[in-house]
């Protein structure tokens, strides 16, 4: 590899935050190659010959960047974000359980496998709780439980209509969020910038209609933050922080960020810092 | 000036578009892929399937 490292964007489909992407490295004169995951064949007895030096995945559906990921990640080609943040990231399951394991504060939360004991992990929790599968984003198939006869109905939706993982139940402590929830940005060691998330409804996604305004990055809010990435694996993430009587609990990591939202209301040229940490990862596979 | 595949409404593509991108019928509401760009090509944009998200 020269010096001019070829980065791979890995997309399904060009939307606002890729085509942001995309004009930030033709800006600097990097060169750049869009592979399409519907059209990706990857071996796996040898190493992928994407003609890129490192890839940033910006796949739509987690399955293909995980396993795009998987295979890449065996090969050593450099990626951002990690197979490993991607799965840990892609999981709800498994972001709690790092984020336990490095202590960084999260609602409390139960995963039960049958409907009996998905029940008694509600009942547990205590009401309102929230059910989340697994897998999803953008707030999709999330829960409040409010009543015993609520957990009833969604256990039995999930465990009648739901693939296998629908019958891995992930029941989580309903927070009471002041209107609104954080969305803070992680690039490398540094929470560059953050947004408050205002919503009435207690899903404050801003793909669910959320309206966003700055949220300062405090010391608290950028230590956490970049812990939490650490947490997961690190890279490019962004991490939704709910605030508690002053606490603030990390509920979610997301590895394909979303930042349309976020360039105007922070003033902080998301793109252009995700760039920048791609270009380093290029730089340190090289050396 | 492009022809939404849904409703068949007029659908302005800009000249900095790429394969890929996606842009909404002004008419219908239809989100639509960009798959040319000379000439102008689009499609409906697949359905959001359950893993789809961050």
């Amino acid at each position: 590899m020269n010096n001019s490292p070829t980065v791979g964007v890995l997309l399904s489909r060009v939307r606002v935050e890729e085509k942001l992407l995309l004009q930030e490295l033709a800006s600097r004169g990097v060169a750049t190659k869009v592979i399409d995951d519907r059209e990706l064949v990857l071996p796996t007895e040898s190493r992928p010959d994407l003609g890129v030096d490192v890839v940033l995945e910006r796949c739509i559906q987690h399955g293909t960047a995980l396993y795009a990921l998987a295979v890449l990640d065996a090969w050593c080609v450099p990626t951002v974000n990690t197979y490993e943040t991607a799965e840990v990231c892609g999981n709800k399951l498994l972001t709690t359980m790092r984020l336990v394991r490095d202590k960084v504060p999260t609602p409390a939360t139960r995963v039960a496998f049958t409907p009996e004991s998905a029940l008694e992990a509600v009942e547990q929790i205590g009401y309102p709780a929230v059910m989340k599968p697994l897998i999803g984003s953008w707030g999709r198939l999330v829960s409040k439980v409010n009543d015993r006869e609520s957990a009833e109905a969604i256990i039995e939706h999930k465990d009648v209509l739901g693939n296998y993982l629908h019958s891995i139940y992930y029941v989580q402590e309903y927070v009471k969020k002041p209107g609104r929830d954080i969305r803070a940005f992680v690039v490398g060691d540094e929470t560059i910038c953050a947004i408050y998330r205002y919503s009435q409804h207690w899903i404050t996604n801003t793909a669910r209609g959320g309206k966003a305004e700055n949220c300062p990055v405090t010391p608290e809010l950028a230590e956490l933050c970049v812990k939490a990435a650490k947490a997961v694996g690190g890279g490019v993430v962004a991490i939704d922080v709910l605030e508690r009587d002053g606490e603030l609990l990390v509920n979610e990591v997301n590895y394909t960020m979303e930042f349309r939202n976020s360039i105007d209301t922070t003033g902080v040229n998301i793109p252009a810092k995700m760039v920048d940490y791609v270009l380093d990862v290029a730089k340190r596979a090289q050396n | 000036m492009s022809k939404c595949p849904e409703c068949d409404g007029e659908v302005t593509v800009g000249s900095d578009a790429v394969k890929g991108e996606i842009v909404s019928c002004p008419d219908c509401g239809a989100e639509l892929e960009v798959t040319g760009t000379s000439p102008v090509a689009l499609a409906l944009a697949p359905k959001a399937e359950e893993d789809w998200g961050e």
